[in-house]
């Protein structure tokens, strides 16, 4: 049986799609599922970094669509989980290398192989994300808790729904909840009401979050991250566990004077 | 300003044209502009134009059929006071008369009673354009960045977030109301309106309508 293609998307740039993305794709190796990431940014490739596989690269997407490598020599595989798998973008050529047909025929071969392809859309609305979400049996929509990056998930659900797409489910990203309490930014309820999708994960802020891109750990490796957990609470849904949604408590006085750091 | 230099009005009879500029080269433009910004709106109709004691030459009239032809639209008659005017319009093998005793100009409220309406159930999402000559009814949120533009009447039953043009054809009888109303704009005929910076939000329903000349905002329910 194939496996399942979901497109990781959002619109607007920088609100956490290829953070999400490797963390989604790692938490569910870690819950022992065999994963596929492709990287659909071509010409900004990143979730090579995220990932902390960038110096495994030999051959990346628009080589396999080439033909000068096969599929399989085109995967790079993750150094923690052996039945985890990157596809890397190129870096070196533009968005417009690879058609819609030919991303679907990726991912459709990806899909033969392994459990889940998590596909890293570029940001925006054109070719990229076009291509990126034309294979997806779900695309989950990440959004900021701020008004921009909330109405560029609009339109990108719009843009799905006119396509007769794909179900979708959104993720709210770091979201501060000191700063929801004191009403100075859009509490995720307000968000679902107005996207009126379906919620899979709320990621609270986590200033782990940039050293681990950086270091290539993601922060779901890490037991005591907040948005680690989040992470891997997606995975968990994605699985069809039924996993509640944690309270988004502020850290108290005592935590943020006495933290843990 | 181009926008003086014509007014578009719907009609029972179809789309009456009424240039007020005096130079044709304007009321092209204003009209191309027009058509532009409302295409799929006024696409397929008929076009009445009102010149009252202008002259139209022949070349006027056949740059005026090259713009609308660009939007589908026709050229079904030409009203005039001008015998030249008449003559030439005859000669295009236009009306020059409206069929009834009526014409347009004695009708205060022509495009509103008889108007059709068109029921939608979804949310309209940021990007998207509901645009319907006649009355719109909307079952659900129209979000910010959205807009919906109407000839007659837009009732959202939901949230108004996004744009609403009431009465676009130049119907200032036209009304907006919605279950809770917080647009970014709220345009009604040629009139147009923000609300006020800091309001807040009230979750009732309200109506937006035009009085002594601007779009004034009130609860649906006036009394307890």
């Amino acid at each position: 049986m194939a496996g399942k293609i979901i497109t990781i998307s959002s619109g607007k740039g920088g609100v956490g799609k290829t953070t999400a993305t490797a963390n989604i794709g790692l938490g569910l190796a870690m819950l022992g599922v065999r994963v596929i990431c492709i990287d659909a940014d071509i010409g900004l490739r990143n979730l090579d970094v995220m990932l902390g596989l960038e110096n495994r690269i030999v051959y990346d997407i628009v080589n396999y669509i080439e033909g000068r490598c096969r599929f399989r020599q085109a995967l790079v595989r993750d150094k923690r989980f052996p039945e985890l798998f990157m596809l890397p973008a190129a870096q070196t050529r533009a968005k417009d290398a690879v058609t819609v047909e030919q991303m679907k025929s990726v991912a459709y071969e990806a899909a033969q192989m392994v459990d889940y392809v998590l596909i890293d859309s570029p940001a925006g609305i054109e070719h990229g994300f076009r291509c990126a979400s034309a294979p997806a049996e779900m695309v989950l929509v990440v959004t900021n808790p701020e008004i921009a990056s909330v109405r560029d998930a609009d339109r990108v659900v719009g843009l799905l729904e006119a396509e007769g797409g794909p179900p979708v489910r959104l993720i709210v990203n770091r979201i501060k909840p000191e700063l929801i309490r004191r009403k100075e930014m859009l509490a995720p309820e307000d968000i679902v009401d107005m996207l009126a999708v379906d919620l899979i994960g709320l990621v609270p802020e986590d200033p782990e979050i940039l050293a681990a891109g950086n270091r290539g750990q993601p922060v779901v490796l890490n037991n005591g991250s907040p948005a680690g957990q989040a992470f891997m609470d997606i995975a968990r849904r994605l699985q069809g566990e039924d996993v509640p949604f944690a309270p988004l408590k502020a850290p108290s006085i005592f935590t943020r004077i006495f933290g843990s750091h | 300003m181009e926008e003086m230099a014509l007014t578009i009005k719907g009609t029972q009879q179809g789309i009456l044209l009424r240039p007020l500029s005096a130079s044709w080269a304007d009321v092209l433009q204003a009209l191309d502009n027009a058509l532009r910004d409302a295409e799929t709106f006024f696409r397929g109709g008929r076009v009445i134009l009102d010149m009252g004691t202008q002259e139209l030459t022949r070349e006027n009239l056949g740059m005026l059929r090259d713009v609308l032809d660009r939007y589908d639209m026709e050229l079904w008659a030409v009203l005039s006071e001008n015998e030249d005017t008449v003559r030439t319009a005859r000669s295009f093998g236009l009306r020059t008369r409206l069929p009834g005793e009526a014409t347009p100009k004695e009708q205060p409220t022509p495009a509103l009673p008889e108007a059709n309406a068109l029921v939608v159930q979804r949310t309209l999402r940021s990007g998207q354009s509901l645009k319907y000559p006649g009355h719109i009814v909307l079952i659900g949120d129209v979000n910010p960045g959205a807009e919906i533009i109407a000839g007659g009447h837009i009732i959202v039953w939901g949230k108004m977030r996004g744009l609403a043009h009431a009465g676009a054809l130049g119907d200032e009888q036209a009304i907006i109301c919605a279950l809770e109303l917080a647009p970014a704009q709220l345009r009604i005929a040629g009139h147009f309106g923000r609300p006020p910076e800091g309001r807040r939000r009230k979750s009732l329903p309200e109506t937006a309508k035009i009085s002594d000349g601007d779009i004034v905002v009130e609860p649906w329910f006036t009394r307890e």
